[in-house]
Protein backbone atom coordinates (compact mmCIF):
# COMPACT_ATOMS: atom_id res chain seq x y z
CA UNK A 1 0.00 0.00 0.00
CA UNK A 2 1.50 3.32 -0.92
CA UNK A 3 1.11 6.40 1.65
CA UNK A 4 1.69 10.35 0.16
CA UNK A 5 2.95 13.27 1.60
CA UNK A 6 1.32 16.99 0.66
CA UNK A 7 4.51 17.51 -1.38
CA UNK A 8 3.50 15.43 -3.65
CA UNK A 9 6.09 12.15 -2.82
CA UNK A 10 4.99 8.22 -2.26
CA UNK A 11 5.99 5.92 0.35
CA UNK A 12 6.02 2.18 -0.44
CA UNK A 13 7.24 0.26 2.90
CA UNK A 14 8.73 -3.24 3.04
CA UNK A 15 9.56 -4.00 6.70
CA UNK A 16 12.07 -0.73 7.65
CA UNK A 17 12.76 0.14 3.88
CA UNK A 18 10.59 2.71 2.24
CA UNK A 19 11.19 3.43 -1.38
CA UNK A 20 10.10 7.00 -2.33
CA UNK A 21 9.20 8.30 -5.71
CA UNK A 22 7.02 11.55 -6.78
CA UNK A 23 3.55 11.23 -7.47
CA UNK A 24 1.94 10.81 -10.64
CA UNK A 25 -0.09 13.87 -10.09
CA UNK A 26 3.41 15.86 -9.43
CA UNK A 27 5.37 14.07 -12.58
CA UNK A 28 1.99 15.22 -15.02
CA UNK A 29 2.30 18.92 -13.22
CA UNK A 30 6.12 19.05 -14.02
CA UNK A 31 5.87 17.78 -17.79
CA UNK A 32 9.20 15.75 -19.36
CA UNK A 33 11.97 15.69 -16.85
CA UNK A 34 15.30 16.35 -18.14
CA UNK A 35 17.59 16.04 -15.22
CA UNK A 36 17.30 13.98 -11.79
CA UNK A 37 19.68 14.47 -9.10
CA UNK A 38 19.41 11.59 -5.96
CA UNK A 39 20.70 11.48 -2.75
CA UNK A 40 24.21 9.59 -2.22
CA UNK A 41 23.56 6.42 -0.51
CA UNK A 42 24.33 6.50 3.35
CA UNK A 43 23.35 10.02 3.53
CA UNK A 44 20.92 10.47 7.01
CA UNK A 45 17.72 12.09 6.02
CA UNK A 46 15.81 14.30 8.41
CA UNK A 47 12.04 14.49 7.79
CA UNK A 48 11.37 17.34 5.23
CA UNK A 49 15.08 17.91 4.52
CA UNK A 50 15.57 18.38 0.69
CA UNK A 51 16.56 14.92 -0.62
CA UNK A 52 16.22 15.15 -4.50
CA UNK A 53 15.94 17.43 -7.07
CA UNK A 54 14.11 16.98 -10.55
CA UNK A 55 14.27 19.06 -13.20
CA UNK A 56 12.07 20.01 -16.46
CA UNK A 57 12.91 22.09 -18.94
CA UNK A 58 11.83 25.11 -17.51
CA UNK A 59 12.52 24.50 -13.64
CA UNK A 60 13.65 22.60 -11.04
CA UNK A 61 11.54 20.96 -8.11
CA UNK A 62 12.98 19.61 -4.65
CA UNK A 63 11.66 16.69 -3.24
CA UNK A 64 11.70 16.37 0.15
CA UNK A 65 12.55 13.26 2.52
CA UNK A 66 8.62 12.27 3.50
CA UNK A 67 10.44 10.35 6.66
CA UNK A 68 13.72 9.92 8.79
CA UNK A 69 15.83 7.39 7.59
CA UNK A 70 19.29 6.46 6.21
CA UNK A 71 19.68 6.49 2.42
CA UNK A 72 20.58 2.64 1.47
CA UNK A 73 19.69 2.36 -2.23
CA UNK A 74 19.47 5.31 -5.22
CA UNK A 75 17.93 4.06 -8.93
CA UNK A 76 20.66 4.94 -11.06
CA UNK A 77 18.62 3.93 -13.83
CA UNK A 78 16.30 7.44 -12.90
CA UNK A 79 19.28 9.13 -13.10
CA UNK A 80 20.46 7.89 -16.26
CA UNK A 81 17.57 8.25 -17.71
CA UNK A 82 15.30 11.10 -16.01
CA UNK A 83 12.36 10.65 -18.65
CA UNK A 84 11.73 7.35 -17.00
CA UNK A 85 10.33 9.08 -13.54
CA UNK A 86 8.07 10.62 -16.15
CA UNK A 87 6.88 7.57 -17.94
CA UNK A 88 6.38 5.75 -14.18
CA UNK A 89 6.76 7.98 -11.62
CA UNK A 90 5.14 5.51 -9.08
CA UNK A 91 7.03 2.31 -10.45
CA UNK A 92 9.86 1.81 -12.25
CA UNK A 93 10.64 5.49 -11.71
CA UNK A 94 10.90 5.71 -7.82
CA UNK A 95 14.14 7.84 -7.16
CA UNK A 96 15.55 5.87 -3.19
CA UNK A 97 15.51 3.98 -0.76
CA UNK A 98 15.23 5.14 3.01
CA UNK A 99 15.94 2.74 6.19
CA UNK A 100 13.32 4.14 8.63
CA UNK A 101 14.75 5.64 11.80
CA UNK A 102 11.33 5.21 13.24
CA UNK A 103 8.55 2.87 10.76
CA UNK A 104 5.85 4.05 12.92
CA UNK A 105 6.31 7.86 11.64
CA UNK A 106 4.64 6.19 8.33
CA UNK A 107 1.29 6.44 10.16
CA UNK A 108 1.39 10.56 9.76
CA UNK A 109 1.58 10.26 6.10
CA UNK A 110 -1.65 10.35 4.05
CA UNK A 111 -3.13 7.30 2.53
CA UNK A 112 -4.92 7.62 -0.73
CA UNK A 113 -7.97 8.38 -0.22
CA UNK A 114 -6.49 11.68 1.44
CA UNK A 115 -3.96 12.23 -1.02
CA UNK A 116 -6.74 11.49 -3.80
CA UNK A 117 -8.82 14.51 -2.12
CA UNK A 118 -5.81 16.84 -2.35
CA UNK A 119 -5.33 17.22 -5.48
CA UNK A 120 -8.47 17.58 -6.96
CA UNK B 1 8.20 18.37 -3.46
CA UNK B 2 8.08 22.06 -4.83
CA UNK B 3 9.01 23.92 -7.56
CA UNK B 4 8.52 27.52 -9.30
CA UNK B 5 7.56 28.25 -12.15
CA UNK B 6 10.93 29.33 -14.51
CA UNK B 7 8.84 30.82 -17.22
CA UNK B 8 10.57 34.20 -17.14
CA UNK B 9 9.28 37.67 -16.36
CA UNK B 10 10.65 41.36 -17.08
CA UNK B 11 11.96 42.27 -13.34
CA UNK B 12 10.40 45.49 -12.56
CA UNK B 13 7.38 44.49 -14.20
CA UNK B 14 4.16 45.95 -13.17
CA UNK B 15 1.66 43.53 -10.90
CA UNK B 16 -1.12 43.20 -12.65
CA UNK B 17 -4.41 41.91 -10.44
CA UNK B 18 -6.44 40.94 -13.51
CA UNK B 19 -4.57 39.17 -16.65
CA UNK B 20 -5.34 40.56 -19.62
CA UNK B 21 -6.72 37.50 -22.47
CA UNK B 22 -5.45 37.77 -26.29
CA UNK B 23 -7.90 37.04 -28.96
CA UNK B 24 -6.88 33.43 -29.07
CA UNK B 25 -7.38 32.76 -25.51
CA UNK B 26 -10.60 30.46 -26.31
CA UNK B 27 -8.48 28.71 -28.75
CA UNK B 28 -5.83 28.20 -26.10
CA UNK B 29 -8.14 26.53 -23.79
CA UNK B 30 -9.60 24.02 -26.25
CA UNK B 31 -6.11 23.28 -27.59
CA UNK B 32 -5.54 22.02 -23.77
CA UNK B 33 -3.08 24.23 -22.95
CA UNK B 34 -1.66 24.63 -19.22
CA UNK B 35 -2.27 28.42 -18.92
CA UNK B 36 -0.13 31.26 -16.64
CA UNK B 37 0.28 34.71 -16.32
CA UNK B 38 3.20 36.23 -18.35
CA UNK B 39 3.38 39.95 -18.60
CA UNK B 40 0.15 40.76 -17.85
CA UNK B 41 -1.63 37.98 -20.09
CA UNK B 42 -2.76 34.60 -19.54
CA UNK B 43 -0.73 32.72 -21.62
CA UNK B 44 0.27 29.19 -22.81
CA UNK B 45 2.28 27.66 -20.71
CA UNK B 46 2.51 24.17 -22.76
CA UNK B 47 -0.29 22.05 -25.01
CA UNK B 48 -0.70 18.52 -24.16
CA UNK B 49 2.32 17.95 -26.43
CA UNK B 50 4.63 19.32 -23.24
CA UNK B 51 7.27 21.36 -23.86
CA UNK B 52 9.95 18.97 -25.27
CA UNK B 53 7.98 17.57 -28.28
CA UNK B 54 6.46 21.16 -28.70
CA UNK B 55 10.53 21.96 -29.09
CA UNK B 56 11.85 19.66 -30.92
CA UNK B 57 8.65 19.74 -33.45
CA UNK B 58 9.22 23.71 -34.21
CA UNK B 59 13.14 22.49 -35.10
CA UNK B 60 12.11 19.81 -37.30
CA UNK B 61 8.75 21.33 -38.70
CA UNK B 62 7.14 24.04 -37.89
CA UNK B 63 5.08 25.27 -34.57
CA UNK B 64 2.67 27.87 -33.88
CA UNK B 65 2.95 30.38 -30.88
CA UNK B 66 0.43 33.59 -29.80
CA UNK B 67 2.85 36.03 -29.63
CA UNK B 68 -0.60 38.30 -29.35
CA UNK B 69 0.72 40.35 -25.96
CA UNK B 70 3.36 42.20 -27.76
CA UNK B 71 2.80 45.58 -28.83
CA UNK B 72 2.68 46.85 -32.34
CA UNK B 73 3.16 50.59 -32.36
CA UNK B 74 2.95 52.50 -35.45
CA UNK B 75 4.66 55.57 -36.44
CA UNK B 76 3.73 57.83 -39.19
CA UNK B 77 5.16 61.12 -40.22
CA UNK B 78 2.75 64.35 -39.33
CA UNK B 79 5.01 65.71 -42.59
CA UNK B 80 4.09 63.00 -44.93
CA UNK B 81 7.38 62.33 -45.77
CA UNK B 82 8.42 59.19 -43.92
CA UNK B 83 11.72 60.04 -43.28
CA UNK B 84 10.81 62.47 -40.96
CA UNK B 85 9.19 59.37 -38.70
CA UNK B 86 12.92 57.32 -39.39
CA UNK B 87 14.81 60.71 -38.47
CA UNK B 88 12.88 61.34 -34.92
CA UNK B 89 13.05 57.67 -34.38
CA UNK B 90 16.78 57.27 -34.42
CA UNK B 91 17.25 59.74 -31.82
CA UNK B 92 15.74 56.91 -29.27
CA UNK B 93 17.84 53.99 -30.51
CA UNK B 94 21.30 53.55 -32.26
CA UNK B 95 20.47 51.75 -35.33
CA UNK B 96 20.08 53.03 -38.89
CA UNK B 97 16.38 53.69 -39.80
CA UNK B 98 16.57 56.02 -42.23
CA UNK B 99 18.49 53.30 -44.47
CA UNK B 100 15.91 50.54 -43.88
CA UNK B 101 14.37 49.54 -46.89
CA UNK B 102 11.06 49.66 -47.57
CA UNK B 103 10.13 46.00 -46.67
CA UNK B 104 12.62 45.35 -44.59
CA UNK B 105 12.46 44.82 -40.79
CA UNK B 106 15.75 45.68 -38.62
CA UNK B 107 16.70 44.34 -34.79
CA UNK B 108 17.02 47.37 -32.23
CA UNK B 109 16.73 48.64 -29.30
CA UNK B 110 15.69 51.84 -27.27
CA UNK B 111 18.13 53.33 -24.93
CA UNK B 112 18.71 55.42 -21.79
CA UNK B 113 20.56 58.09 -21.01
CA UNK B 114 23.19 55.69 -19.22
CA UNK B 115 23.62 53.28 -22.06
CA UNK B 116 21.17 50.82 -20.56
CA UNK B 117 18.69 49.02 -22.68
CA UNK B 118 14.77 50.13 -22.22
CA UNK B 119 13.69 47.55 -24.72
CA UNK B 120 14.38 45.28 -27.31
CA UNK B 121 12.50 45.82 -30.40
CA UNK B 122 11.51 45.15 -34.34
CA UNK B 123 11.10 47.74 -36.56
CA UNK B 124 9.52 47.32 -39.80
CA UNK B 125 9.62 50.09 -42.81
CA UNK B 126 6.06 49.94 -44.64
CA UNK B 127 7.28 52.80 -46.75
CA UNK B 128 4.57 55.30 -45.47
CA UNK B 129 4.73 54.14 -41.85
CA UNK B 130 6.65 52.50 -39.40
CA UNK B 131 5.80 49.41 -37.37
CA UNK B 132 7.77 48.97 -34.54
CA UNK B 133 6.97 45.38 -32.40
CA UNK B 134 7.63 45.61 -28.54
CA UNK B 135 8.09 43.05 -25.67
CA UNK B 136 4.95 42.93 -23.88
CA UNK B 137 5.97 43.87 -19.74
CA UNK B 138 7.26 47.08 -21.70
CA UNK B 139 4.69 48.24 -24.20
CA UNK B 140 3.34 50.83 -21.81
CA UNK B 141 6.69 52.39 -20.97
CA UNK B 142 7.51 52.28 -24.90
CA UNK B 143 4.19 53.95 -25.80
CA UNK B 144 4.70 56.41 -23.23
CA UNK B 145 8.30 57.08 -24.48
CA UNK B 146 7.35 57.44 -27.94
CA UNK B 147 4.07 59.40 -27.83
CA UNK B 148 6.27 61.88 -25.43
CA UNK B 149 9.57 62.03 -27.88
CA UNK B 150 7.94 61.62 -31.36
CA UNK B 151 4.70 63.80 -30.70
CA UNK B 152 6.03 67.10 -32.63
CA UNK B 153 7.12 65.05 -35.78
CA UNK B 154 5.03 61.79 -35.75
CA UNK B 155 1.91 60.62 -35.32
CA UNK B 156 1.97 57.28 -32.59
CA UNK B 157 -0.84 54.31 -32.93
CA UNK B 158 -1.10 50.94 -30.57
CA UNK B 159 -2.18 48.52 -33.16
CA UNK B 160 -5.15 46.12 -31.22
CA UNK B 161 -3.78 43.47 -33.86
CA UNK B 162 -2.82 39.80 -32.51
CA UNK B 163 0.15 38.49 -33.66
CA UNK B 164 0.96 34.59 -34.32
CA UNK B 165 4.69 33.47 -35.52
CA UNK B 166 5.34 30.57 -37.39
CA UNK B 167 8.33 28.86 -36.64
CA UNK B 168 10.14 26.17 -38.13
CA UNK B 169 11.68 24.97 -41.48
CA UNK B 170 8.06 23.50 -42.47
CA UNK B 171 7.00 26.71 -41.80
CA UNK B 172 7.48 28.61 -45.42
CA UNK B 173 5.44 25.74 -47.20
CA UNK B 174 2.79 25.88 -44.54
CA UNK B 175 2.02 29.81 -45.05
CA UNK B 176 2.75 29.70 -48.86
CA UNK B 177 -0.05 27.29 -49.06
CA UNK B 178 -1.98 29.97 -48.13
CA UNK B 179 -0.22 33.23 -49.89
CA UNK B 180 2.38 31.73 -52.70
CA UNK B 181 4.27 35.14 -52.32
CA UNK B 182 5.29 33.96 -48.76
CA UNK B 183 7.86 31.88 -50.56
CA UNK B 184 9.71 34.64 -51.51
CA UNK B 185 10.47 36.57 -48.86
CA UNK B 186 13.84 36.39 -47.08
CA UNK B 187 14.76 36.77 -43.65
CA UNK B 188 13.89 40.11 -42.34
CA UNK B 189 11.68 40.72 -45.19
CA UNK B 190 8.27 42.46 -44.17
CA UNK B 191 5.41 42.15 -46.32
CA UNK B 192 1.44 43.08 -46.47
CA UNK B 193 0.10 40.02 -47.02
CA UNK B 194 -3.81 39.19 -47.83
CA UNK B 195 -4.27 35.32 -45.50
CA UNK B 196 -7.99 33.90 -45.69
CA UNK B 197 -8.91 37.70 -46.77
CA UNK B 198 -7.78 38.95 -44.09
CA UNK B 199 -5.12 42.00 -44.66
CA UNK B 200 -1.90 41.08 -42.49
CA UNK B 201 1.74 42.12 -42.00
CA UNK B 202 4.06 39.25 -42.66
CA UNK B 203 7.87 39.36 -41.42
CA UNK B 204 10.40 36.50 -41.73
CA UNK B 205 11.43 36.81 -38.68
CA UNK B 206 11.13 35.19 -35.20
CA UNK B 207 12.76 34.10 -31.91
CA UNK B 208 13.57 30.67 -32.55
CA UNK B 209 16.88 30.50 -34.20
CA UNK B 210 14.02 29.20 -36.94
CA UNK B 211 13.79 30.13 -40.65
CA UNK B 212 10.03 31.80 -39.97
CA UNK B 213 7.05 34.07 -40.37
CA UNK B 214 5.76 36.38 -37.55
CA UNK B 215 1.99 37.59 -38.59
CA UNK B 216 0.32 40.56 -37.69
CA UNK B 217 -3.80 39.85 -37.84
CA UNK B 218 -6.66 41.63 -37.10
CA UNK B 219 -8.16 40.29 -33.53
CA UNK B 220 -11.37 38.94 -35.16
CA UNK B 221 -9.44 37.23 -38.33
CA UNK B 222 -6.82 35.59 -35.67
CA UNK B 223 -8.49 33.01 -34.19
CA UNK B 224 -9.45 30.99 -37.52
CA UNK B 225 -5.87 31.88 -39.19
CA UNK B 226 -4.81 29.98 -36.28
CA UNK B 227 -6.93 27.26 -36.60
CA UNK B 228 -6.43 27.31 -40.38
CA UNK B 229 -2.33 27.18 -39.86
CA UNK B 230 -2.88 24.27 -37.33
CA UNK B 231 -4.85 22.02 -39.91
CA UNK B 232 -1.81 21.55 -41.31
CA UNK B 233 -0.11 18.23 -40.22
CA UNK B 234 2.89 20.21 -40.37
CA UNK B 235 2.06 22.36 -37.45
CA UNK B 236 1.63 21.58 -33.79
CA UNK B 237 0.88 24.58 -31.54
CA UNK B 238 3.68 25.74 -29.29
CA UNK B 239 3.37 27.66 -25.66
CA UNK B 240 5.82 29.75 -23.64
CA UNK B 241 8.14 27.00 -21.98
CA UNK B 242 9.43 25.84 -25.32
CA UNK B 243 9.33 29.17 -26.81
CA UNK B 244 11.93 30.02 -24.07
CA UNK B 245 13.77 26.78 -24.86
CA UNK B 246 13.94 27.61 -28.18
CA UNK B 247 15.25 31.53 -27.79
CA UNK B 248 17.99 30.07 -25.41
CA UNK B 249 19.28 27.60 -27.97
CA UNK B 250 19.20 30.21 -30.37
CA UNK B 251 21.16 32.77 -27.82
CA UNK B 252 18.43 35.45 -28.56
CA UNK B 253 18.05 37.29 -25.14
CA UNK B 254 15.48 37.71 -23.09
CA UNK B 255 14.68 40.76 -21.95
CA UNK B 256 14.39 41.54 -18.38
CA UNK B 257 16.68 38.84 -17.78
CA UNK B 258 19.72 38.84 -19.97
CA UNK B 259 19.13 42.88 -21.14
CA UNK B 260 17.81 45.53 -19.13
CA UNK B 261 18.11 49.10 -18.12
CA UNK B 262 21.06 48.37 -16.56
CA UNK B 263 23.20 46.55 -19.49
CA UNK B 264 24.29 48.18 -22.08
CA UNK B 265 24.36 46.80 -25.51
CA UNK B 266 28.40 46.41 -25.81
CA UNK B 267 28.17 44.44 -22.13
CA UNK B 268 24.89 42.39 -24.04
CA UNK B 269 27.01 41.19 -27.32
CA UNK B 270 24.45 43.07 -29.26
CA UNK B 271 27.05 45.74 -30.39
CA UNK B 272 26.41 43.74 -34.36
CA UNK B 273 22.73 45.39 -34.13
CA UNK B 274 24.18 49.23 -33.38
CA UNK B 275 24.41 50.28 -37.21
CA UNK B 276 27.71 51.20 -38.80
CA UNK B 277 26.34 54.88 -39.69
CA UNK B 278 25.29 55.91 -35.74
CA UNK B 279 28.60 54.47 -34.57
CA UNK B 280 32.04 56.89 -33.83
CA UNK B 281 32.97 58.02 -37.82
CA UNK B 282 29.92 56.93 -39.35
CA UNK B 283 27.65 59.68 -40.71
CA UNK B 284 25.07 59.88 -38.51
CA UNK B 285 27.25 59.03 -35.18
CA UNK B 286 25.73 58.85 -31.94
CA UNK B 287 22.41 61.26 -31.45
CA UNK B 288 20.44 58.44 -29.26
CA UNK B 289 20.59 58.24 -25.71
CA UNK B 290 23.65 57.29 -23.93
CA UNK B 291 25.48 57.35 -27.08
CA UNK B 292 28.77 59.29 -25.35
CA UNK B 293 28.88 55.79 -22.88
CA UNK B 294 27.80 53.08 -26.19
CA UNK B 295 30.11 54.49 -28.68
CA UNK B 296 33.49 54.65 -25.63
CA UNK B 297 32.36 51.09 -24.93
CA UNK B 298 32.72 49.57 -28.45
CA UNK B 299 36.04 51.31 -28.85
CA UNK B 300 37.64 50.65 -25.51
CA UNK B 301 35.41 47.43 -24.62
CA UNK B 302 32.93 47.21 -21.40
CA UNK B 303 33.96 45.78 -18.28
CA UNK B 304 31.50 42.42 -18.47
CA UNK B 305 30.12 40.65 -21.31
CA UNK B 306 27.48 38.43 -22.08
CA UNK B 307 28.05 35.17 -22.86
CA UNK B 308 26.97 31.56 -23.82
CA UNK B 309 27.98 28.67 -21.40
CA UNK B 310 28.26 25.24 -21.28
CA UNK B 311 27.76 23.06 -17.93
CA UNK B 312 30.16 20.30 -18.30
CA UNK B 313 27.67 17.99 -16.33
CA UNK B 314 23.86 17.37 -16.93
CA UNK B 315 22.32 19.51 -14.45
CA UNK B 316 20.74 22.51 -15.88
CA UNK B 317 22.47 25.85 -14.18
CA UNK B 318 19.17 28.36 -14.29
CA UNK B 319 19.31 32.02 -14.04
CA UNK B 320 20.24 33.54 -10.99
CA UNK B 321 23.13 31.32 -10.33
CA UNK B 322 26.11 33.05 -9.26
CA UNK B 323 29.16 32.55 -11.24
CA UNK B 324 33.13 32.06 -10.00
CA UNK B 325 36.81 32.09 -11.63
CA UNK B 326 37.61 28.72 -9.87
CA UNK B 327 35.73 25.94 -7.51
CA UNK B 328 37.04 27.94 -4.57
CA UNK B 329 36.79 31.10 -5.18
CA UNK B 330 35.22 33.36 -2.74
CA UNK B 331 33.67 36.03 -4.10
CA UNK B 332 31.30 35.86 -7.55
CA UNK B 333 32.72 37.12 -11.00
CA UNK B 334 29.37 37.27 -12.85
CA UNK B 335 25.68 35.49 -13.14
CA UNK B 336 23.83 33.71 -15.22
CA UNK B 337 21.25 35.28 -17.03
CA UNK B 338 19.31 32.90 -18.63
CA UNK B 339 19.60 28.70 -18.65
CA UNK B 340 17.92 25.29 -18.46
CA UNK B 341 17.93 22.36 -20.86
CA UNK B 342 18.59 22.18 -24.47
CA UNK B 343 16.31 19.88 -26.30
CA UNK B 344 18.10 20.06 -29.52
CA UNK B 345 21.54 19.88 -27.53
CA UNK B 346 19.95 17.16 -25.29
CA UNK B 347 22.04 19.02 -22.46
CA UNK B 348 22.21 22.11 -20.33
CA UNK B 349 22.77 25.59 -21.87
CA UNK B 350 23.34 29.26 -20.32
CA UNK B 351 23.65 32.83 -20.70
CA UNK B 352 25.18 35.19 -18.23
CA UNK B 353 27.58 38.30 -17.42
CA UNK B 354 31.09 37.72 -16.99
CA UNK B 355 34.27 40.37 -16.94
CA UNK B 356 35.41 40.82 -20.26
CA UNK B 357 38.86 39.40 -19.14
CA UNK B 358 37.02 35.75 -18.62
CA UNK B 359 34.79 36.23 -21.66
CA UNK B 360 36.66 34.41 -24.48
CA UNK B 361 35.64 31.36 -26.11
CA UNK B 362 36.89 27.63 -23.91
CA UNK B 363 37.20 29.89 -20.76
CA UNK B 364 36.64 27.61 -17.54
CA UNK B 365 34.34 28.78 -15.25
CA UNK B 366 32.06 27.53 -11.86
CA UNK B 367 28.52 27.89 -10.70
CA UNK B 368 27.13 27.61 -8.12
CA UNK B 369 23.88 24.97 -7.73
CA UNK B 370 22.56 23.91 -4.88
CA UNK B 371 25.40 24.58 -3.13
CA UNK B 372 27.82 23.00 -5.20
CA UNK B 373 30.29 24.50 -7.41
CA UNK B 374 29.86 22.39 -11.15
CA UNK B 375 32.09 23.49 -14.03
CA UNK B 376 30.83 25.21 -17.44
CA UNK B 377 32.70 26.69 -20.58
CA UNK B 378 32.22 29.48 -22.63
CA UNK B 379 31.40 28.93 -25.93
CA UNK B 380 30.08 30.84 -28.50
CA UNK B 381 26.65 32.08 -29.11
CA UNK B 382 24.20 30.69 -30.63
CA UNK B 383 24.21 27.42 -29.63
CA UNK B 384 22.78 25.74 -32.45
CA UNK B 385 23.10 26.98 -35.89
CA UNK B 386 20.05 29.51 -37.44
CA UNK B 387 18.34 28.41 -39.86
CA UNK B 388 17.22 31.35 -41.25
CA UNK B 389 16.18 31.72 -45.02
CA UNK B 390 19.22 34.51 -46.30
CA UNK B 391 19.09 33.68 -49.77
Amino acid sequence: MLRFTDEHEWVKLEGDIATVGITSHASGQLGDLVFVELPKVGTTLKKGAPAAVVESVKAASDVYAPLAGDVIEINADAEANPALVGEDPQGAGWLYKLRLANVSDLDHLLDEAAYAALIV
Amino acid sequence: MSGEEAVPTASGEPHFPEPSRTPLYGLHLRLGAKMVPFAGYEMPLQYPAGVLKEHLHTRAASGLFDTSHMGQIEITARSGDPRDAARALEALLPIDVLGLEVGRQRYGFLTNETGGILDDLMVVNLGARLIIVVNAACKAADEALLRTQLERDCGVRVLPRALLALQGPASGAVLARLAPEVEAMRFMDAREVILLGEPCLVTRSGYTGEDGFEISVSSEGAEALAERLLHDPAVLPVGLGARDSLRLEAGLCLYGLDIDETTTPVEGSLVWAISPVRRRGGSREGGFPGAARILEQITRGAPRRRVGLRPEGRAPVRAGAALYASETAGEPVGVVTSGGFGPSLQAPVAMGYVPTVLAEVGHRLFAEVRGQRLALNVVALPFIPAGFKRS
